[in-house]
């Protein structure tokens, strides 16, 4: 214990309280342990200012990954420069667009876990989890059978309309979101409901899916699975801006509520204890983080373990407050994501593999390994 | 002006009456002990005074203000709350603590927050403790930095429930002697459950005995009897004064 009697005398000890004002800041004394407390958030931001610096390296390396060979010094010069003339513009139309779309997607589905895993209590909360990328594979495999779509940019599959199947995909994602809202609702807004409805409709949504995999003809079929496999090639600058814009303004929320989501961390009876209105931001955050996944997962296709990986690295370096977990989460999202897929581009040069299926290869032993570190004696 | 005042609060469970027309009222400065056998609602009394729980009728007065028209934010000014199941996240000690100042700033702590927490931890002797994370200090230590925030809140009217859950005896005696002082020194006043009955009436200036959902008994020490002791807890029991105090002894 902390405090101790001294020589077993209680009363020694409780002197110093006879003049506990809880209204004085101690201005003017000097509190050893606030200034080494500001030492500590200092050092968190330089950890985070050393991420961005990881994240550019990998940006850096991924951009040499193509068939012409262009050096490191160019690829800076015309990263910073912004030139899209000749070499420049192989960089920024082919390779830039792949890697800022790794960097969207990344940071979207590794903050939208952060999120989840918070309001629901629950470190295995995820937009993967939690069934929306089940319900997005489910709504795309629904366009490419019944509302004839093709849906990706490859010799084998047919691409009569990618925008039907990723619109579908969205919707049903959406649809997920909702049903667990409902079921919550229609129970008690708690975080063990939440995640236990997702689990419910993920199941339901999967099922459905193999259903329609039954049916599907073998093109269809072939569309389906080249669909789930999560594929980065599917980038294009419109969507990326669609996904940005879509990621800084749920970001900003998210960031907005970080002392919320501290509170939460705390306990439910802690965090209302402390004003925060925990079934709101719990609705709002699912709602938000599902909807940023929704848009990530209904282009690029299913990426697993991102919004799990990200977070749970994020919190073993930095802890759990989300003034600097959510951060950290979006830039180690990106470098993970930059990584996987540059790996899927080199381990089977030229065949590129889908990042989805590098994540769901890496993802599962690396997460494994996490756990037994985080968790084991 | 009443200080701080329950009217007939009523809670249920479902179809279960919980709480049933409990009314009470506290001053400044006082130290109120909630005594009662399990189940019988004294959490859930906490919960409505809150509104972590609604209750199903009846109001809560502050200063004459009702609390239960307040935003949760504007309670949270008025009402710290020290939950019994905190949870124990990997949160720096001095993060828990600068949480109490949640409901103080719009933005972001400021540095005057940051001043108050580190003062909090160092009067509670936690400075050893500050940068470590929660979910590797001992439950004791925990329930500290649990009071220790909830002082950084600065509320007028703090609840705590099973303050002295998995401290040690020197310890346990250590928090009822902090809340009384600050409660004496900071003009506010502190409600809590307990199960010991000792420590509550070496520490408290009032008591509220529950049976049943409702207020069985309150009052001073006076209220300390074998026969209410009997009606409340159904055990009987010797009250005996060592040096003027009441010491309940089981029989």
């Amino acid at each position: 214990m902390v405090i101790r009697t001294k020589n077993g005398d209680i009363s020694s000890d409780h002197d110093k309280w006879e003049g506990f004002d809880i209204y004085d800041d101690g201005d003017g004394e000097a509190i050893h342990n606030s200034s080494l407390y500001r030492g500590y958030v200092r050092k968190k931001g330089l950890m985070m200012f050393l991420a961005l610096i990881i994240l550019f390296v990998c940006i850096i390396i991924a951009a040499h990954n193509g068939p012409l060979n262009i050096s490191s010094s160019d690829i800076i010069r015309y990263l910073l420069t912004f030139d899209n003339d000749g070499m420049g513009g192989v960089i920024w139309n082919i390779r830039m667009v792949r890697i800022i779309g790794a960097i969207l997607a990344g940071s979207g589905l590794a903050v939208a876990g952060v999120v989840m895993q918070c309001i629901l209590r629950n470190p295995l909360a995820s937009p993967y989890t939690l069934g929306i990328s089940s319900a997005a594979a489910f709504g795309a495999s629904f366009a490419i059978i019944f509302l004839n779509a093709g849906s990706s940019i490859t010799s084998t599959v047919s691409i009569s309309n990618p925008y039907v199947t990723t619109i579908s995909a969205f919707l049903f994602s959406l649809l997920a979101t909702g049903a667990i809202l409902l079921l919550t609702k229609l129970t008690r807004v708690s975080s063990e409901t939440m995640v236990l409805a997702g689990v419910a409709i993920s199941a339901m949504f999967a099922a459905g899916l193999s259903f329609m995999q039954y049916l599907a003809t073998d093109s269809q079929l072939g569309n389906i699975i080249m669909w789930t496999f999560g594929d980065l090639g599917k980038a294009t600058w419109s969507w990326n801006t669609l996904i940005m814009a879509v990621l800084l303004s749920v970001t900003l929320y998210f960031y907005y509520k970080r002392w919320d989501y501290n509170a939460m961390e705390a306990g439910e009876e802690t965090a209302k204890g402390l004003g925060v209105h925990t079934e709101r931001e719990r609705i709002l955050g699912m709602v938000l983080a599902s909807v940023l996944s929704a848009v990530i997962v209904s282009f690029f296709g299913i990426i697993a373990f991102i919004g799990l990986l990200g977070p749970h690295i994020a919190r073993m370096i930095i802890g759990s407050d989300h003034r600097h977990l959510i951060p950290l989460s979006i830039i180690l999202g990106a470098i993970i994501l930059i990584v996987a897929d540059g790996v899927g581009q080199v381990i089977l040069y030229p065949s590129v593999i889908p990042v989805g299926i590098i994540t769901s290869m890496l993802g599962g032993p690396l997460f494994i390994y996490l756990l037994i570190r985080r968790y084991g004696r | 002006m009443t200080f701080f005042q329950v009217n007939g609060v009523e809670f249920s469970y479902k179809s279960t009456k919980v709480l049933d027309d409990v009314t009470f009222s506290i001053e400044k400065n006082e130290v109120t002990s909630i005594l009662g056998p399990n189940g019988v609602g004294k959490t859930t009394l906490m919960k409505c005074i809150n509104k972590i729980l609604m209750p199903d009728m009846g109001s809560v007065l502050i200063e004459g203000s009702e609390l239960h028209e307040m935003s949760r934010r504007d309670i949270a000014k008025n009402i710290g709350y020290v939950s019994q199941r905190g949870e124990m996240s990997r949160m720096t000690v001095f993060d828990s603590v600068l949480l109490g100042r949640k409901p103080h700033f719009e933005w972001e702590v400021t540095d005057r927050d940051i001043r108050l927490a580190g003062r909090v931890i160092h009067l509670m002797g936690l400075d050893d403790l500050a940068l470590k994370y929660v979910n590797e200090i001992s439950g004791g230590e925990y329930q500290l930095v649990q009071i220790a925030r909830v002082l950084v809140q600065q509320p007028k009217v703090i609840l705590l429930d099973e303050p002295t859950n998995s401290l040690d005896l020197p310890n346990q005696h250590m928090i009822m002697h902090l809340i009384r002082n600050i409660a004496i020194r900071n003009h506010i006043a502190a409600i809590m459950t307990i199960h010991d009955l000792n420590l509550a009436i070496r520490h408290s200036d009032k008591f509220i005995m529950m049976r049943e959902g409702t207020i069985y008994a309150t009052g001073d020490h006076s209220i300390i009897t074998p026969q209410n002791i009997r009606a409340v807890f159904n055990i009987d029991a010797f009250v005996e004064k060592v040096k003027g105090i009441p010491v309940v002894i089981p029989i």
